[in-house]
């Protein structure tokens, strides 16, 4: 890219700041401040990150699933999120982003995803505890980004999140069915919540005095409330549908508090959650692992066929 | 920001100017408007064991897909593998319902699946073994896929209503099915030499179990008009595999079929050793909670 | 043998879908494919997989030519084949709050 004189950079800049403070959407060829077009980058890739290694630990509940009905389910659910990951790496290649080195920043750490995904999932349970909370978490996170300021994520946003309300569904609709159920399925969905609860909550990031780049992402348009707000409202969503299932949430300090009109939590333990984020949560290594072994074993396989591509184009153009 | 903003299922119940969205719309069943009860003539007790002959081919290979789900070689073949895994899975779901159904004996498609013991499965032997790499799941799927199109299309024309139905709708799913996997063979046979040299391997590997889907058997003799013949089936495979293996610049193998033991495979409940641990992975979870329902 | 450099990485190509009540192809996003017809393949998997009937078509993204910013490009138009995709599948009572 050539560089600009001052005065057309100006110009640009003006035209940028004010279609974002028109709330209207940057799209794929206009000019954006470089800082902006790496944060999207960064923000959209990592989200695709996270849709990708998300398939993990529900899938490893797929061969075991004690339903026929629940199999087809959870197969659906994963090859969503397979569908997802791709919805975002397109997304974020319209910015000029390439899909294998995405997937090698991945690989390499030098890209994150979500931290929940470190976490192992110990019972079927567990399946449907992840649709209800981890899903209900991202539905929160992604339901204001469907008016992200950059087009083509708002829009991939906006179909994830109609695919995804059947994700937060199933997952609550099995809870239920297993609530209903024997002593031991009951225990086992209690077992699941106390095991993921904290970890959901995490999932909207460290609170906001210690987030230092959320004041320039949502000057941009790409993030549009604060951590805490956001889990605030999950927590105030979640409590009521907790209560309907029958489930204790594993916080003894969560009340309803009338003046503020919100619920009052206890202390997230940001140790922990540091020392995920780190790479020593208890499943960050095979995550990355089983996602670096299927692209490495399928290396061969991709390509043969871009050769095989090669030799029919050169097959159609002797012909 | 409103309460409504933030449950994504009354925003989709918003109406916005995109009508294209269908939740909740266009589907259709399969086997509605189709008689189940089973038909003057027909052996209930054969066909019962029949469906399941089909119902556990489907169900049994469905689950060699799945376990491949997250170690796909590009993240869009891992869509195309689940649409895969689905569809046999939506096959054999109705194939065991209505085996429970001619057997009369109130056990239903998860009864079935769950409950049964190794030596109650009907499937061929081909279904369950494991693919070694993506050649093996590839050549393997063009031979099943292949294979049980050609069954599906004699059985569009079953005097059994549901069989013939479930089979209307299988054929557009395994048309797909063989299509795919023909192009990978295709593209590995006639891409680089590593590629050429591992599907050529693969297919040496798969074929000792490809005879036991000719063989004739005791079930389907006592369904005529009912259930396909194996053996008729062989000459489309075969053309299939003949242009196929003639694009990828593939040879057809040469190994001889695996035997049977003491006369009996997989038709007869006589499975390979892998089957155990398939199905303790399949069946372990239903089997811990038998008295719950999920 | 002779012949261009086999590049490892697969071309992005962008996806265009015209839905049973639509009238024109509309663009939904881009997928990698080693050819046109692989291509072809992965946007039936990956767009349509709650419905069929779609007529799709594929371009390699390096044959667009495009024009400055303001384009519109409309949702995607996915539908169901398979129930279980739909929320309405799954029972669950009104007085559930935010489900």
């Amino acid at each position: 890219m050539t560089a600009l004189p001052d005065e057309a950079t100006g110009d640009l800049t003006a035209h940028f700041d004010d279609t974002l403070g028109h709330e209207r959407r940057i799209e794929p060829r206009d000019w954006m401040p470089d800082a902006y077009r790496a944060t999207v980058i960064r923000q959209i890739a990592q989200h695709a990150h996270s849709e990708i290694i998300g398939m993990q630990p529900e899938g490893n509940w797929i061969t075991r699933a004690p339903s026929l009905r629940r199999k087809a389910i959870l197969i659906a659910k994963v090859q969503d999120e397979a569908g997802h990951g791709m919805y975002l790496y397109s997304a974020a290649e319209t910015l000029g982003a390439d899909r294998a080195d995405m997937t090698d920043k991945l690989i390499s750490g030098r890209q994150k995803y979500s931290s929940i995904f470190n976490y192992p999932t110990l019972t079927y349970a567990d399946v449907g505890v992840i649709g209800w909370l981890v899903d209900g978490a991202a539905v929160c996170n992604q339901v204001p980004l469907c008016r992200s300021s950059y087009g083509p994520y708002a829009r991939a946003m906006v179909r994830i999140c109609k695919e995804e309300s059947f994700h937060q569904r199933q997952g609550y609709e099995l809870l239920m069915t297993m609530m209903r159920g024997t002593a031991s399925q009951r225990a086992m969905v209690q077992d699941a919540t106390n095991r993921f609860w904290w970890p959901s909550l995490m999932m909207f990031g460290p609170p906001d005095d210690q987030s230092p780049n959320t004041a320039q992402s949502m000057a941009w348009g790409i993030k549009r409330h604060t951590n805490d707000e956001l889990r605030q409202r999950f927590v105030d969503m979640t409590v009521p549908q907790a209560d309907k299932l029958g489930v204790t949430l594993p916080d003894p300090d969560l009340t309803w508090n009338s003046e503020r009109g919100h619920y009052d939590a206890g202390a997230v333990d940001w140790d922990e959650f540091m020392a995920v984020v780190k790479g020593n949560g208890p499943c960050n290594v095979q995550r990355v692992a089983r996602r670096q072994s299927a692209h490495d074993e399928g290396a061969w396989v991709r390509e043969a066929a871009s050769a095989h591509a090669v030799k029919q184009a050169a097959r159609k153009d002797a012909a | 920001m409103t309460d409504d903003e933030f449950t994504v299922y009354e925003g989709l119940a918003a109406d916005d100017e995109d009508h294209r969205w269908a939740f909740g719309t266009g589907f259709t069943d399969p086997l509605e408007g189709v008689d189940t009860s089973v038909p003057d003539g027909v052996d209930s007790v054969a066909l019962a064991a029949y469906c399941l002959m089909l119902g556990d081919d489907a169900l049994v290979y469905s689950h060699r897909l799945q376990q491949w789900i997250t170690r796909m070689p590009e993240l869009e073949e891992e869509t195309a593998l689940a649409n895969i895994a689905l569809d046999l899975l939506g096959q054999a779901r109705m194939l065991l319902a209505r085996a429970g159904r001619a057997e009369g004996a109130g056990r239903g498609e998860d009864q079935l699946a769950f409950f049964r013991d190794e030596n109650e499965f009907r499937n061929v032997r081909l279904a369950e073994t494991v693919d070694g790499d993506f050649a093996e799941l590839t050549g393997r799927l063009l031979i099943f896929s292949a294979w049980r199109l050609a069954l599906f299309g004699q059985l569009t024309g079953s005097a059994d209503p549901v069989l013939a139905a479930i089979a209307a709708k299988g054929v557009k799913e395994l048309s797909y099915h063989r299509e795919y996997a023909a192009e990978w063979v295709i593209r590995l046979g006639d891409g680089t030499a590593l590629s050429h040299a591992k599907m050529q391997a693969a297919l040496e590997v798969i074929w000792p179990a490809v005879d036991e889907l000719f063989r004739a058997d005791a079930v389907t003799a006592m369904l005529p008009g009912v259930a396909a013949d194996p053996a008729m089936l062989r000459g489309e495979v075969d053309e299939v595999l003949r242009t196929v293996l003639a694009a990828a610049g593939l040879d057809r193998p040469d190994r001889p079929p695996m035997a049977a033991v003491a006369g009996k495979a997989g038709r007869d409940g006589v499975h390979t050793e892998a089957f155990g641990y398939l199905l303790a992975e399949l069946q372990s979870v239903a089997r811990a909670h038998p008295a719950a329902t999920w | 043998m002779a012949g261009p450099q086999v590049r490892s990485g697969w071309p992005l190509y962008e996806v265009f879908l015209r839905g049973k009540r639509g009238l024109n192809h509309v663009h939904v996003g881009s997928l990698h494919a080693a050819d046109p017809e692989m291509a072809l393949h992965h946007a039936r998997d990956l767009y349509t997989r709650r419905n069929e009937g779609v007529s799709i078509w594929v371009v390699a993204s390096a044959d667009i030519t495009a024009s400055s910013p303001d384009e519109k490009d409309p949702f995607f138009a996915p539908s169901g084949d398979k129930v279980y995709r739909h929320p309405t599948f799954y029972e669950i009572p009104a007085d559930v709050p935010h489900m």
